[in-house]
């Protein structure tokens, strides 16, 4: 008797999930989906360049800071197919000061990429601290922190970065942690996080408030199990996927975001540069050199666009409703 | 036999509902509502019931995942029910627990290793390799591949994940294992090969356990003695065979009447008996014996006096009027 049971129980487990872990699992759906791998490719691409920015003008031997006075024609508009297009300014140049659009894009993009990152991770970070904390700890906590994710969700985000952005900034400024851009930088980032960590913290409470009430954790606690070892050991690791998710598909957003922004002339100001301060530029020339509006514009979209897809792609890898 | 290695007394267990969006409702749900048994060394006590009658409540209390509203609960002599958290702690190695879902009582994101080793990782101070030896000790003994350390839950049938389970509660040697509805969500052809196991194991061990279920066939064959709950309350405690044979209890009666019997013949010429109306709320029990509202037998008394726990014959039944 005992034999045969022992027999069928080893019977082999399901073929296609043997010997992975969730991650694996993850992972072979992402491959599996061809339109966000490629747009992992470029997005990746993209974020590189940014990152080697100084490498990369180097080798093309071009800056974000040398005028080339001489290209540009009447009225600074540079001369030449597509502004100013050459071997030595790939994208041509910029208009009326003179500098080269591939520099400057790439060296935009650095900025726009930071932004974009460092309020994702905040907010995720903080989603997550709050949001294990209220539904853990519960009681008041709980519900001052729901209260006040509530009234910052009833803010427009974008009119209150707007009304904010100048006054904060010289505040930033007046207590001298950092000036110009470095301080509209701080106060953009700021108010994004304030005002998004919200919404996830409501997804990471309810979803801890779901897992709390899982029996693997009942089996922790009855192995002795001290609060800190369920977070750590047992909770987080179910909210990873979550929080990889989040972040992912929050990142166009706040590249767009940044874009926007800087175009509203609250962002980043010249002598800085980034992509929406350079589409803003662009409009005062857009009949003379309609090149200086759509390459940036295009970059805008092919990244944006990207990162929305490889998000997407992720969700569907991770979303743990298809684990079984 | 020797001295009761659990003695649960007078154990009640009150949960507040919150009570609407004013929480000015608020209602004391009466889960378990002062409830007398005990367990011997390597005894098997079958706990059964409708769902909702509290069983489940009882099994969690016992393991102090739940504080008990009033009562005592004596384990090796020691009562537990308001003890410290660092005397609770001590005593959880001894007492352990399987559960009803083996989908849910696994952690999806740990592999099988690091499930059954956690409770070694709490407990002990042992190395990791002294852990991955016990844990691969443990698998062999409930059925499963040792090679299969690394693997996760997810990779495993339900019958496997439930011996996983199984391995975890044994992982420290305990005395008394709380089986909650361990083979209800198993297959008819698996639920067997558990149930066997869990005999073997029992064997081996030395351990007690109280079997908490709603599918008395199982419980018959597993049990030594069996509890009869109803609405929190302990309707009958009886030695398996002769709670099976002759129930003493209207409630015992009526739940043995809707098991199947595999003989034909017999199973239509047995009076069956239906209860009538539904099960009341645990928030608003009936006054007297709570079972008055769908006993066939009530009378006047029934529903004015709680009848008290008293031996007639083999068991101890709480009726005014036993078979
Ligand atoms: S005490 Fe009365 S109502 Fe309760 S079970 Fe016995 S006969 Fe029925």
């Amino acid at each position: 008797m005992t034999i045969i049971y022992l027999m069928t129980a080893i019977a082999e487990p399901r073929k296609e999930l043997a010997q992975r872990s969730p991650r694996q699992i993850a992972w072979m759906r992402l491959k599996r989906n061809k339109v966000s791998m490629v747009a992992a490719g470029v997005a990746l691409f993209f974020v590189l360049i940014a990152f080697l920015a100084p490498l990369v003008t180097k080798i093309f031997n071009v800056d974000n800071t040398t005028v080339y006075p001489n290209v540009l024609g009447d009225g600074g508009v540079p001369k030449g197919f597509g502004g100013g297009i050459s071997w030595h300014h790939p994208f041509g140049l910029e208009p009326g000061v003179g500098r080269d659009l591939f520099g400057l894009l790439i060296y935009g993009s650095r900025i726009s990429f930071s932004i974009a990152i460092l309020t994702s991770i905040a907010f995720v970070a903080i989603g997550l601290f709050l949001g294990i904390s209220a539904a853990f700890i519960g009681g008041l906590l709980d519900n001052t922190l729901g209260r006040l994710a509530d009234f910052l969700l009833a803010f427009p985000t974008t009119f209150m970065y707007v009304a904010l952005a100048y006054p904060l900034s010289l505040r930033v400024e007046a207590m001298g942690l950092a000036h110009h851009n470095g301080a509209r930088i701080i106060v953009m980032v700021s108010v994004l996080v304030v005002f998004s960590w919200p919404g996830f913290f409501r997804v990471v409470r309810s979803q801890v408030l779901s897992i709390r009430e899982k029996e693997f954790i009942l089996a922790a606690r009855t192995q002795g199990a001290s609060n800190m070892r369920i977070i750590f050991k047992e909770i987080l690791p179910n909210l990873w996927p979550l929080a990889i998710v989040y972040l992912s598909i929050s990142l166009p957003g706040y590249l767009a975001a940044e874009a926007v922004f800087s175009f509203l002339g609250v962002g980043v100001q010249a002598p800085g540069s980034t992509w929406g301060l350079v589409l803003n530029d662009a409009t005062n020339f857009w009949q003379r050199d309609p090149a200086y509006l759509a390459i940036p514009a295009g970059m805008v979209i092919i990244v944006v666009l990207a990162l929305n897809l490889f998000g997407d792609g992720l969700r569907d890898a991770l979303d743990s409703k298809s684990d079984r | 036999m020797a001295t009761p290695i659990l003695k649960v007394s007078g154990l009640k267990k009150y949960f507040l509902s919150s009570g609407g969006f004013t929480g000015r409702n608020k209602q004391v749900i009466k889960a378990v509502d002062g409830v007398d048994f005990e367990i011997y060394p390597g005894e098997t006590v079958g706990l059964v019931g409708e769902s909702g009658c509290g069983k489940t409540t009882v099994g969690r209390t016992i393991l102090k995942l739940y504080d008990p509203t009033e009562g005592s609960i004596f384990f090796e002599g020691q009562d537990i029910a308001h003890a410290s958290k660092v005397e609770i702690f001590s005593i959880r190695s001894k007492m352990q627990m399987i559960f009803q879902d083996p989908y849910a009582s696994l952690n999806p994101r740990h592999t099988v290793g690091e499930i059954i080793g956690a409770p070694f990782q709490i407990h002990t101070k042992l190395s990791k390799d002294e852990i991955k030896n016990e844990v691969q000790s443990l698998l062999t003994k409930v059925g499963l591949n040792p090679e299969h350390i690394n693997r996760f839950p997810h990779e495993f049938s339900g019958g496997q994940r439930q011996r996983i389970g199984i391995a975890r509660a044994l992982a420290l040697r305990p005395k008394l294992i709380v089986a909650d509805e361990p083979v209800s969500a198993l297959d008819v052809s698996i639920q067997a090969q558990v149930v066997n196991l869990l005999d073997d194991l029992q064997d081996e061990y030395g351990l007690a356990y109280l079997f908490v279920a709603h599918d008395l066939s199982v419980v018959q064959h597993i049990s030594d003695r069996v509890i009869v709950m109803y609405l929190g309350k302990v309707m009958e405690i009886a030695k398996t065979e002769s709670l099976f044979k002759e129930p003493r209890h209207p409630y015992t009666k009526a739940l043995l009447s809707a098991v199947p019997i595999p003989d034909p013949k017999l199973e239509r010429s047995r009076e069956r008996i239906t209860l009538v109306g539904d099960l009341p709320t645990p928030a608003n029990p009936p006054s007297g014996c709570v079972f008055n509202t769908r006993c066939w037998k009530a009378k006047d008394i029934c529903r004015t006096t709680a009848p008290e726990l008293l031996t007639v014959g083999s068991s101890t039944v709480a009726c005014h009027f036993p078979e």
